[in-house]
């Protein structure tokens, strides 16, 4: 063990029952640096403050309770090393005086006490909200539902999550928009979805399609993915969630996300660069040019862009009207779009093949926790489900 | 110093100021572009929430292109960077994913291969800070953009994930546009929003959402005192300035904050006109920057 060094952690700090609001305040601790932030909340705790409150019971990155943000990135108190969150907020002034390290509670929800925050209306009420168990269909069977083990690969990253709400805090949806149903349900939304013993897949699709605070309103911002201490990913459950709902069971939304994901596609494919003229014509109002499928939403968005093209025109962004017309985007020069068209078809030959994992780089040994994550097939690139 | 570039398609498009202006920067920075004007789209995210294997080819396509050149290549979109830096993760990993993925490529004589000649492909900003060198840079600005309070806005896909982004590396990779606007003589602004996300990706899915992230954070940055922001990402800069006024509609205040991209920025200090790089065409007026820098000579 490396030799004790003290560290300073500056913690919001906030009690009810004193009236004064939120507060800072350093604590001083000694600790090694391999230690954790939690091990120096509760040496504070001891030492200096017995009323400041943190959650907190495995400290080991199993029961999910110490979930909190330090330097403004949210994580398990008990997983994050002391020395390397000292180390990163230092990263710049390296000879400066030392920044504190500061620990705050979550984001996203209300404040009990101190570090300890209320999950129920943010966290708990929306898990409840995707139905997280399993529908069967309804005849139990003599002995055990059996599944073939590659069928589970595909949900074994959902079912790693510990619920402790660290993507909820970091969700930058949510922020602004707190009816978002969120990464931590939806991610348990998959969890469901993917298992091949569940018989409500396109019923759960469609709910979660429709909902405008649903899998479309993620904007497809990584936080939930940085926060999460268990591999979880929470982002990519959601996207796959989108391809099921959109490309496998073709669920027409009315938010227009799988009509958006269709015509950027489709575009790539007849110009290889983006026409984002297009695009927004095609998202909201797919086939204009053939047969219109006047749908509400997608008339109301196309008016409802309407101003902000005007306004480019007016002051020559879109240089001419030819650039708010969808289609004079220039094709790639030569035979470079032939090319790109031949790629798509040579990709979309494999419409569902399994999700890739990444295992990390070659010739590197994972590490014991994502071997046991990653799917056997991983090592071997893409392949079809049996 | 000599790169393989990929422009990016809004570039061309919706922010043709962005493309313009790198041009002018590229220059007088004495760093030589090679345009890769036969490359594709990168997907944004959006090609391979439809099909992954065809967003790792499109981007396998792009980098062996630029492998042809025998250089490494740079971007001027963090959008680019994150989705080609997903793909370029995917592909390293996994000899037998790579073959798959060259085969389709072989078709136009291309092929993408691991770590060719050290290639690497780095967006605008981290190519100033790693290669070219803030010391560099110092030397060739001629009008430091003194009391100009700059707020940075990163674009997600330059700050996460970080496990794909260099990060071990390059710890400091977040901090790289507080650095370059320092070196050009400006005042950083600390504010909210600077690494949160615009709001872009579901401007068609969710409107409200989407607007009120853009106008929070430039609410914010206002409420800190900035001037302007800067983005190294043309994404955010549609979201954050073409859609401004529907933005401040959304969270029910004036804004008008001034939104550059980063080669403006670095123009301005080397002593290009706002027009020149382009910045007549922004929704958010721009016209007093002129006045604001002429205290210092060009
Ligand atoms: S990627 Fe989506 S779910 Fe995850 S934090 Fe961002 S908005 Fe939230
Ligand atoms: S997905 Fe990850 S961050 Fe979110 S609740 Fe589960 S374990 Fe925590
Ligand atoms: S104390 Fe259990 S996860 Fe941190």
């Amino acid at each position: 063990m490396a030799e004790a060094q003290s560290y300073t952690l500056k913690v919001r700090r906030f009690k009810p029952e004193d009236g004064r609001g939120p507060y800072w305040q350093e604590f001083e601790v000694d600790l090694d640096p391999t230690l954790s932030v939690l091990d120096g909340l509760l040496q504070a705790k001891d030492r200096e403050d017995g009323s400041l409150s943190v959650r907190c019971s495995c400290r080991a990155a199993i029961c999910g309770s110490c979930g909190v943000k330090i330097n403004g990135q949210s994580t398990l108190a008990c997983l994050t090393q002391i020395g390397e969150a000292h180390e990163h907020v230092n990263r710049r002034d390296r000879d400066g005086d030392a920044k504190p390290i500061t620990v705050e509670p979550m984001g996203n929800m209300p404040v009990v006490k101190d570090l300890v925050t209320d999950m129920e209306s943010t966290h708990w009420e929306k898990i409840r909200r995707v139905t997280p168990w399993l529908l069967d269909d309804g005849d139990p069977p003599e002995r055990e539902r059996i599944v073939p083990p590659e069928s589970m690969v595909d949900i074994t990253q959902t079912i790693a999550c510990i619920q402790c709400g660290a993507c909820v805090s970091a969700c930058l949806s949510m922020e602004v928009d707190p009816d978002f149903i969120g990464p931590a349900a939806l991610a348990k939304a998959y969890r469901f979805v993917g298992d091949p013993r569940d018989v409500e897949t396109r019923e759960r699709l469609y709910d979660l399609a429709q909902d405008p605070h649903g899998i479309y309103d993620c904007t497809h911002c990584f936080a939930c993915v940085d926060a999460c201490p268990k591999g979880v990913a929470p982002m990519d459950q959601i996207m796959r969630l989108r391809r099921r709902a959109g490309d496998d069971e073709g669920i027409r939304d009315r938010n227009n996300g799988h009509n958006h994901e269709l015509a950027f596609v489709k575009i790539i494919e007849k110009k290889g660069t983006l026409d984002e003229s297009l695009l927004l014509q095609e998202s909201y109002a797919p086939g204009i040019k053939g047969k219109l499928i006047p749908k509400p939403a997608a008339i109301k968005g196309l008016v409802g862009s309407l101003p902000t093209a005007v306004r480019g025109l007016r002051t020559g962004k879109m240089r001419s009207l030819s650039k708010l017309i969808p289609g004079v985007h220039p094709k790639l020069p030569g035979d470079a779009q032939g090319h790109v068209k031949r790629i798509h078809e040579h990709a979309e030959e494999h419409g569902d093949e399994l999700n890739l994992y990444i295992t990390g780089e070659e010739d590197v040994e994972p590490e014991p926790d994502e071997e046991k994550l990653s799917p056997p097939e991983a090592s071997e690139g893409p392949k079809e489900p049996e | 110093m000599k790169l393989a570039y990929w422009p990016g398609c809004v570039s061309r498009g919706f922010t043709p100021e962005l493309h313009g202006s790198m041009a002018l920067v590229a220059e007088r920075l004495e760093i030589e572009l090679v345009t890769l004007d036969r490359a594709n789209c990168c997907g944004a995210g959006v090609i391979a929430e439809h099909n992954q294997e065809l967003a790792d080819t499109l981007n396998a396509r792009t980098f062996a292109l630029a492998q042809q050149t025998g250089l490494s290549m740079m971007n001027i979109c963090s959008t680019c960077q994150g989705a080609q830096s997903e793909c370029q993760q995917r592909l390293d990993a996994d000899s037998a994913y790579r073959a798959h993925i060259n085969e389709a490529l072989a078709g136009e004589g291309l092929e993408y291969v691991k770590d060719g000649g050290g290639f690497e492909n780095k967006n605008f900003l981290w190519v100033l800070v790693e290669d070219y060198g803030l010391e560099r840079l110092k030397t060739k600005v001629t009008r430091p953009l003194a009391g100009l309070r700059v707020g940075p806005f990163y674009g997600c896909y330059v700050v996460r994930p970080k496990h794909r982004l260099g990060y071990e590396e390059h710890p400091e990779r977040d901090l790289y546009l507080e650095y370059v606007i320092e070196a050009l003589g400006g005042e950083v602004v600390d504010y909210d929003g600077s690494r949160k996300c615009c709001g872009f990706p579901v401007i068609t899915m969710n409107r409200e959402t989407s607007l009120r992230q853009a106008g929070t954070h430039l609410g914010d940055a206002l409420d800190q005192g900035a001037d302007c922001l800067v983005t190294p990402c043309p994404l955010c800069h549609l979201n954050l300035d073409m859609q401004q006024p529907e933005a401040a509609k959304i969270v029910d205040r004036d804004l008008g904050l001034a939104v550059l991209h980063l080669p403006q920025l670095v123009g301005l200090a080397l002593g290009y006109k706002p027009k020149q790089l382009g910045m007549s065409l922004h929704i958010a007026s721009t016209e007093w920057v002129e006045e604001r820098l002429t205290g210092v000579p060009a």
